[in-house]
């Protein structure tokens, strides 16, 4: 009975290691054919659209809310010990920091990560990535590059337009609904803001774009069967998303904290 | 000394965990020829097929493309010696995202970087080779019948002038009428290519339709290798079976009786 539960632990992580070798072999794999030539530049343009361009209703609509509901809830807080002025600071240095890019990242993972998984899933099911072979195209080179380096590239962008809508929904909240003044509170939104607030979320928002894409290749490349190995692709590809964001956006804090 | 033939494999060895696909194959096609591998399902057609194009890497044997190792080349050198060949898939693995054409232009101006404006030219050209209009040119694959898309994939294999062609179960899936239209394409088409031509397909009358030469596989291995024209008559007991159908011979099926 216990040599059971020990063998199964062992057998969870040696697949465990495995897989984990296997998602750093692809990496290497897919950055060296992000680098090396030919480009496809028509297909990265194609690709900035549907990642970046496409996801601004979900990653402004993210940013405006959750920047409102961070005025309220502050607002609640600090009025308990008088220091309603925090509030903006707080505000505008919990979404730069933190809430505009893991919040975006996850939107992401959802909307573009399950996207990437499902089509490249489908296209390695329907032989179509196999054609691609005969037809002397690296699917590295066509199909990952393109949607990682975009990745890469427009999630910043994204979060920063988040981090201005998530801001403007805590001001509104604050003046219109709370009874801050208005220039009160533009002010301290800025004062204590560093410039450091922002760049870390942008670099963080480049890293959750680049895991979403990854996820998104690595599970589809890798489907087998039909329709069920696709569907299975996509839960995987969002699922380890998610995970990786959460954990790394720790690690990440870590090391940009000063 | 004999000309070298344009594809050989000599001994080659492939196998999943313990069971063996292909045991010691050896196989040569000279230049111009049509061979066509018969044989049932699970004898080893596709996985032969596989390592011929470098999808799959055989266990041990070589496999040569004029005189040139596949087996072991770079991904480079291999993108290289593929640019020669041509495939038309099972269920013609178009390219999904893309029009008609685009698929038929694919390997024109990925992998031969001609300009979008002339290989467009090109493609419908060889679409009406293959009796398809330029009205189809700017649909989606999805909206073709099955034995349209499959006539888009031959002129897909065929866009690029190769010298040796790849044909993966052709007639599979199509009315008998279609099947022999796409018999017809291949025979007209590689005819005038003069190009080297190998097939897979269960289809005996497709197969005496298209091949010089028929080999039959069985176990991973060629257990007759002849000319087309003297399968019925060559007495062979594996080739009787086969071609007559018959349950009872030296062909056994991993059927469990009931």
């Amino acid at each position: 009975m216990e040599k059971n539960f020990l063998a199964t632990i062992g057998r969870v992580f040696l697949s465990f290691m495995a897989a984990v070798g296997r998602i750093a072999i692809f990496t290497a794999h897919s950055l060296r054919h992000c680098i090396v030539p030919p480009y496809y530049l028509r297909l990265l343009g194609k690709q900035m659209m549907d990642i970046g361009y496409y996801s601004l209703p979900v990653v402004g609509m993210t940013a405006l809310f959750t920047g409102m509901v961070l005025a309220l809830q502050i607002y609640v807080g600090s009025s308990r010990f008088n220091a309603e002025s925090a509030v903006a600071t707080i505000v505008v240095i919990g979404l730069t920091r933190e809430l505009a890019p893991v919040l975006s990242g996850l939107m992401i993972a959802g909307r573009v990560g399950a996207a990437i998984a499902a089509e490249i899933g489908t296209m390695r099911v329907t032989e179509q990535i196999d054609a691609l072979v005969t037809l002397s195209t690296n699917p590295f080179k066509y199909l990952v590059a393109p949607r990682l380096i975009a990745g890469l590239v427009t999630l910043p962008f994204l979060v920063l337009i988040g981090d201005i809508i998530g801001v403007s929904g805590g001001f509104l909240v604050a003046t219109e609904k709370l009874g801050f003044n208005a220039s009160n509170y533009l002010n301290n939104t800025f004062e204590f803001l560093e410039i450091r607030d922002v760049v870390s979320g942008l670099i963080k928002a480049s890293v959750f774009g680049f895991i979403v894409t990854l996820m998104g290749c690595y599970h589809g490349f890798n489907s087998t069967g039909g329709a069920q190995g696709v569907g299975k692709a996509t839960t995987n590809a969002v699922v380890s998303s998610f995970v990786l964001i959460l954990i790394s956006d720790y690690f990440l804090t870590v090391l940009l904290i000063d | 000394m004999a000309e070298t033939p344009k594809i050989e494999l000599r001994n080659v060895c492939k196998a999943f965990g313990k069971k063996v696909i292909l045991d010691n194959l050896n196989l040569s096609i000279a230049e111009g020829e049509s061979l066509v591998v018969i044989g049932g399902s699970g004898t080893g057609k596709s996985v032969m097929l596989k390592c011929i194009l470098g999808l799959l890497k055989p266990e041990s044997g070589e496999i040569l493309i004029d005189g040139e190792d596949i087996t072991n080349a770079s991904s480079h050198k291999r993108e290289q010696i593929l640019l020669k060949t041509g495939m038309l898939f099972q269920y013609a693995a178009l390219f999904d995202s893309l029009t008609v054409w685009e698929n038929v232009a694919f390997g024109l101006i990925q992998a031969h970087g001609m300009k979008r404006k002339e290989a467009k030219d090109i493609a419908i050209k060889k679409l009406a080779l293959v009796g398809l209009g330029p009205d189809l040119a700017d649909k989606t694959p999805a909206e073709l019948s099955v034995g349209m898309q499959k006539r888009v994939g031959l002129a897909r294999a065929i866009a690029a002038e190769p010298e040796i062609i790849f044909f993966d179960e052709p007639t599979t899936g199509l009315d008998p009428i279609m099947g022999d239209v796409i018999d017809n394409l291949i025979r007209d088409c590689t005819q005038d290519l003069g190009a080297t031509t190998l097939t897979i397909s269960h289809d005996m009358e497709s197969a005496q339709k298209i091949a010089d030469r028929i080999a039959l596989l069985y176990k991973g291995n060629v257990v007759w290798a002849g000319p087309a024209a003297d399968i019925d008559t060559c007495g062979d007991p594996y080739v009787e079976q086969f071609v007559h159908g018959d349950v009872d011979g030296p062909i056994k099926l991993d059927i469990l009786k009931p």
